[in-house]
């Protein structure tokens, strides 16, 4: 499979901080991979995902997206960066509460112009996604918080999915929905995620899950910083 | 869905506290607007009441005392003109016409004015236009009297019904001329000026219903009899008047005659212009005008302030949706314009239900000022200037949302892709 992420040497300290939360050596993602990564709580899962989402840049190291070296980007290039090619899918408030349910989906549309193309017409893309995901179209025009906590993460995966970003990154997405819940939603959402031809990095604590993906990471094996907290 | 949509959105969901915060900026931009207004409503209000006469006469006074209470019904004379002045002056070369002003009774809280048909001729209002009888003549029998349209409009009265005067001029009748009931016998059209607030009646009627008064109360036995009066009604005449209207034969007499006036040696006099008068009236109301610009200038920025506090207390609230958002592909500085539209949406508003306020207090006071002081203040838009201040507030309101904007630029930077709290 062609590589679509390559990381080295990435090191990372939060301002303030002595110690780094990041020294990651190397991290490859492929092409329409489904990559599980687990680790515990403060192994530095949400540091390296808003690495990897632009919100953060790093101390020093590479993040190469095809021939882009994401670190060395300055801070709007990075933010376009996110809008045009990531989707992004958290544990719990995804969704702008007073945003009925479509227009939610459309939103990353709003800010990426290259994405907006993709998708095509954004209407009917969001609609079809939500109806990938299972959302009967009553359901559309309602505002996101009247929706079940289910209900709002099939949409949050909706929403990263639209305009097909060719990498996907699931923060727990998980973790608030039982289990007949969670395997429903994995199976939505796996569906999609090759439908779009995306990467999928799904992170995570709960390892049962893990069986089902391409290949799995522990962080504390590829984080050098190690546990922080 | 674009910015200003989401924006939009947005503040529908805080419904609410915007409603209220525009409600704020609403009544400080209507009180703004209306004291604007108002002033120079009143001021064009004031000056179509004396827009034909050239020189006004009354005894040794101070000129804006003189103008109140002969034009606009506002005070009391402190002293008279005798008859014999009035006769000299108004036979004067310059003065082309004379309007005698005998002033002292009242009907039911209106000013009675004693004077000659010249009054009906000669006065002018407005753009110069002369007085005209919607209904009825002017006075034919002694005891007739002419009434103003306010007059008629708020008492309810009509052509022939029968009146008894009161004698002084305040809004409870002490004492009546009852001996002496008038009929009215013509109505005047509406002028929009203090003429609708009178009523007239001629100088041998106004001598005649005081004869036997001399000492301020009526003496018991000292009336003279109605059809008598009307047999020597040539013969009487006040032996003073309250206030004479002046107009000339030119305009470029007026300074002489006024000179002339004013060092009359048989009595002390004063005589004014009535514009220039109304400017001094204005330099003293000066000062409580821009006191109440200040005032509604305060109003307005307290108003801000308030809209300020509000984006402020809702930026911990939605800090979580503004990481929504970043994590969706917004960048912080569409985040921080988010708020400005914000701003920009809540002034608007509140900018045009300001000036929707002060239109529709304004047209709730006119019947007020018209029956009160007999002003007629019309509905009007705010001038050029005015709407350039308007629009100076609402760049205000921008710039002050670049504060909570500022802060949500920063934040959006520091907070992560998620905010869980």
């Amino acid at each position: 499979m062609a590589e679509l992420l390559l990381i080295e040497a990435l090191r990372y300290t939060w301002p303030g901080q002595s110690r780094p939360v990041l020294d990651i050596r190397r991290l490859e993602l492929a092409r329409g991979e489904k990559v599980f990564l687990f680790g515990p709580s403060g192994s530095g899962k949400s540091t390296l995902l808003a690495a990897i989402g632009g919100l953060i840049r790093p101390d020093s190291g590479r993040m190469l997206f095809g021939d882009q070296d994401l670190a060395a980007l300055r801070g709007a290039r990075r933010d376009r960066f996110r809008a045009e090619h990531l989707g992004v899918i958290f544990q719990q408030f995804n969704l702008l509460p007073w945003l009925d349910v479509r227009a939610n989906v459309m939103l990353p549309c709003r800010f990426s112009r290259p994405r907006a193309r993709r998708a095509g017409n954004v209407r009917a893309a969001a609609e079809h996604l939500l109806q990938a995901m299972d959302l009967e179209p009553g359901l559309w025009n309602r505002r996101a918080d009247q929706l079940s906590v289910g209900q709002q993460q099939r949409v949050a995966a909706a929403r990263a999915l639209i305009g097909r970003p060719a990498l996907i990154l699931a923060d727990e997405p998980t973790s608030a929905l039982d289990s007949d819940r969670r395997q429903s939603f994995l199976d939505l959402l796996f569906a999609q995620v090759q439908a779009a031809d995306s990467t999928l990095l799904f992170v995570s604590h709960d390892r049962e899950l893990a069986a089902r993906f391409d290949r799995s990471l522990d962080l504390t094996e590829i984080n050098a910083a190690g546990v922080s907290a | 869905m674009n910015l200003l949509g989401l924006a939009w959105r947005s503040l529908l969901n805080r419904r609410f506290a915007v409603i209220l915060t525009v409600c704020t900026i609403a009544l400080s931009i209507g009180l703004l607007v209306l004291v604007e207004q108002l002033r120079s409503e009143v001021r064009t209000g004031f000056y179509r009441s004396v827009s034909g006469v050239d020189l006004i006469v009354g005894a040794r006074t101070s000129p804006v005392q003189l103008l109140l209470y002969s034009v606009f019904g506002i005070g009391d004379a402190t002293n008279d003109i005798s008859w014999e002045t009035f006769e000299q002056l108004k036979v004067l070369p310059q003065v082309d016409w004379a309007i005698p002003m005998a002033l002292g009774d009242s009907f039911r809280g209106f000013r009675v004015m004693g004077t000659s048909r010249d009054f009906f001729e000669h006065y002018r209002f407005g753009n110069r236009e002369s007085l005209a009888l919607a209904r009825g003549e002017i006075f034919d029998d002694l005891f007739d009297v002419v009434i103003g349209a306010q007059v008629a409009r708020q008492l309810g009265y009509e052509l022939g019904d029968r009146i008894v005067l009161a004698h002084g001029t305040g809004r409870v009748a002490l004492q009546a001329h009852d001996d002496h009931p008038f009929t009215i016998s013509g109505i005047l059209a509406p002028t929009g000026t203090p003429v609708d607030q009178q009523l007239y009646i001629s100088l041998a009627a106004h001598r005649a219903i005081h004869i036997g008064w001399e000492t301020g109360v009526q003496r018991p036995g000292s009336t003279i009899d109605p059809d008598a009066a009307r047999d020597r009604a040539d013969e009487l005449r006040p032996n003073a008047i309250t206030a004479l209207l002046l107009g000339l034969n030119t305009r470029a007499a007026v300074f002489d005659l006024q000179r002339v006036i004013n060092r009359y040696r048989p009595e002390a006099l004063t005589a004014i212009m009535p514009g220039i008068t109304l400017q001094q009236l204005w330099r003293i109301t000066g000062l409580a005008e821009q006191v109440l610009r200040v005032v509604a200038a305060l109003v307005v920025l307290a108003g801000l302030l308030g809209m300020l506090t509000v984006l402020l207390t809702t930026l911990s609230e939605r800090r979580r949706e503004m990481a929504i958002l970043r994590a969706n592909g917004a960048r912080p500085w569409q985040i921080s314009s988010l708020l400005v539209f914000e701003a920009g949406l809540i002034a608007a508003g509140g900018i045009v239900l300001g000036v929707v306020l002060a239109l529709v207090v304004q047209s709730a006071a006119a019947p007020w000022l018209l029956a009160n002081y007999g002003l007629h203040v019309g509905l009007s838009w705010p001038e050029p200037w005015q709407l350039g201040v308007l629009g100076i507030i609402f760049l205000a309101a921008l710039l002050i949302a670049l504060v909570p904007a500022f802060m949500a630029y920063r934040r959006t930077l520091s907070d992560g892709m998620q905010v869980k709290t």
